[in-house]
């Protein structure tokens, strides 16, 4: 009893939000499946959106904590979505349950990728930057040309689910999400999510500080190609065949797409992103068809550019401002000013005392414009 | 002071290439003690910084902490057994806060020892611990006069309070002996006086022994007990502060013929 004593005693409306907005999700979607008034397609969707979700969060372990560039993630993807469906035809035959059955796919799919991430990461992980890049890369080359060339994975037919889990697989993958969510920010909000970062800030210091390095890194990309595995095979329950090609260096790109857009070391715009891609992506899909379907890729980009320009642009800082989710919040709530806690895990830039981002900047003129808002408010005169 | 030997060093020296970096040093640093390693510029004084915690390898030669070897062990094992270091050019987790940095140098101690299976579930001493921790961090950053600024980010403190942060950072992992590379570096004469004071004060409060590099002969002067004066590699002199500023060929090296 003491155990959920001390987690309410720490509770923080901040850190659970999230997971209760997502469960607020599941409870309607599920809700609306069961009354027989949501479309199938709608329901493919949001398992594409939950899968999605675990696969850019992980990522964003490596890529924004740990500060690593990453662009094997599909590869982690595949092999779980192989060995997770293979597992789950065998298993189907003798245990009548699905959901049992699915939920031992993944966790042995989980741990597979894991195991992958461990053996690719030992040697990787002694590269930097680009060069890690380029293994991880090849690492997922390398994936699914043996599953394209494993016999009893089907070759290059792709592997056959025998008994696909149906539509309702929403509902475990959204289930699946929280679970996601909570170990990974958990994780990033303990002692070890601070390491992880502190590798990212400063390697040199992080090892001077007693910090194992080399321990953090592996487990940091071990963790997140185990999400990786569990996306996978919920991927793999959802379709059929499982197919390699689906698991290109284009889907690396696009779940670091999905990280970039949301943030990097931001886990909510990572949630947001992914939907957000997801559901664009298939959109463009549907509407696009016949001659225009070449159009798909072109409209996509112009939204990341637009979505991009619109976060980074100087000149728009004033409707980002007012856009600003955090200012919102506060005057939602009725806060004077939000006070952050040392041990909040304000992982994206604590506004700061001196707006060096627009010292340096060259244009005065916004700034100019609007003077009030051009300065974040003094944290710590509030204490 | 006691008599007690901290560190010793073995006929130190690492050659890169056909390089002789640093040769044949002996330091001999008795507990408590406040030792002054200085030298004109690319005297290898930050290199036996870098071969004391691991950062490079030394070729010739072996160190003690205490009694054991360290030489050949990997830089956070080397932090672990005792020896912490600050660096010439500041090096802070800039993106995060200024408790938080001081978390991470927390990470090792063996009172807050937890898992990563039981922080990710909240099992076993997760909260206790983290609460304990940042009592330990807020004591360490009021003692180093930097309680206020504790939720700001590390990168936009003044240069003064980073110098001051990257000491308590080090002195959280609760060394045995402090390397200071150039605390003073960069500060004007009344911030050094600042830091002088609170260097003898780190010695005293948390009966430490400190190590140090610098080219301020004020501040060398003013605190260090002894002193060894590297030059080209070598060591040129050895002892007491006011014989080795006096040495003749120490005068040599900084002021010339």
């Amino acid at each position: 009893m003491s155990y959920f004593r001390k987690i309410a005693k720490n509770f923080k409306w901040k850190h659970y939000i999230v997971y209760i907005i997502l469960a607020a999700v599941l409870l309607l979607s599920a809700l609306l499946w069961q009354a027989g008034v949501m479309k199938r397609s709608t329901a493919t969707m949001l398992n594409q959106i939950g899968y999605s979700i675990i696969l850019a969060v992980s990522l964003n372990i490596v890529v924004g904590f740990l500060g690593e560039l990453s662009l094997g993630h599909a590869g982690f993807m595949c092999a779980g979505a192989y060995l997770g469906t293979f597992l789950y035809n065998f298993l189907i035959a003798a245990i009548p349950s699905k959901l049992l059955c699915l939920c031992i796919a993944m966790l042995f799919g989980g741990v597979v990728a894991a195991l992958l991430g461990m053996l690719v990461g030992l040697p990787a992980l002694r590269l930097k930057g680009d060069y890690l890049a380029i293994v991880t890369l090849a690492f997922n080359e390398i994936i699914g040309n043996l599953c394209k060339n494993i016999k009893i994975f089907g070759g290059g037919m792709g592997l056959k689910n025998e008994q696909p889990y149906g539509y309702s697989l929403f509902i475990v993958t959204f289930v699946v999400v929280i679970l996601t969510l909570i170990v990974l920010q958990n994780l990033i909000r303990s002692k070890h999510g601070r390491a992880i970062t502190a590798i990212r800030d400063n390697e040199i210091a992080a090892k001077a500080m007693g910090i194992n390095v080399t321990y953090y890194k592996l487990f940091a990309f071990t963790i997140a190609a185990f999400f990786a595995g569990i996306a996978g095979v919920l991927y793999g329950a959802a379709v059929s065949p499982v197919k390699y090609t689906n698991f290109t260096f284009n889907y690396s790109i696009e779940i670091l797409v999905m990280v970039v857009l949301g943030g990097i070391g931001s886990i909510n715009g990572s949630i947001i992103a992914a939907a957000f891609i997801t559901y664009l992506n298939l959109t463009l899909t549907n509407q696009l068809s016949g001659d225009l379907a070449a159009l798909k890729y072109l409209v996509y980009a112009l939204i990341l550019i637009l979505v991009v320009i619109f976060n980074n642009a100087p000149a728009m800082r004033k409707y980002r401002e007012k856009l600003d989710f955090k200012k919102l919040s506060d005057k939602l709530f009725k806060k004077k000013n939000s006070d952050i806690r040392d041990d909040s895990a304000a992982w994206d830039r604590i506004p700061t005392k001196i707006p060096m981002d627009e010292l340096l900047s060259a244009d005065l003129k916004t700034q100019n414009d609007s003077p009030d808002t051009s300065m974040p408010e003094d944290r710590s005169s509030h204490e | 002071m006691s008599e007690e030997i901290i560190l010793r060093t073995d006929n130190l020296g690492i050659s890169f290439g056909g390089l002789k970096a640093v040769q044949h040093v002996n330091l001999e640093i008795r507990k408590n003690e406040i030792y002054g390693l200085i030298g004109p510029n690319g005297a290898g004084k930050t290199t036996v910084f870098n071969m004391l915690t691991g950062v490079y390898l030394p070729t010739e030669g072996t160190f003690y902490l205490g009694d054991e070897e360290l030489k050949g062990m990997r830089q956070d094992l080397i932090n672990r057994k005792g020896i912490a270091r600050t660096f010439q050019n500041i090096r802070l987790f800039n993106n995060m806060t200024v408790i938080r940095n001081v978390l991470v140098g927390l990470h090792n101690r063996p009172e807050f020892r937890c898992n990563p299976f039981e922080s990710i579930f909240r099992l076993g001493h997760h909260f206790d611990n983290e609460e304990a921790m940042r009592n330990k961090a807020k004591e360490l950053l009021s003692i180093f006069d930097l309680l206020e600024e504790r939720n700001n980010l590390a990168c936009n403190l003044p240069y003064g309070k980073q110098r001051k942060l990257e000491i308590a950072r080090a002195l959280a992992t609760e060394p045995k002996l402090l390397l200071l590379d150039e605390p003073a570096a960069g500060m004007n004469p009344q911030e050094t006086e600042e830091l002088m004071e609170t260097i003898r004060f780190i010695r005293d409060k948390f009966d430490m022994t400190i190590l140090l590099i610098e080219h301020d002969m004020n501040l060398v002067s003013g605190i260090c007990d002894r002193l060894t004066v590297l030059n080209f590699g070598t060591v040129l002199a050895q002892g007491n502060v006011t014989d080795v500023l006096h040495h003749p060929d120490v005068i040599k090296a900084y002021l010339g013929e």
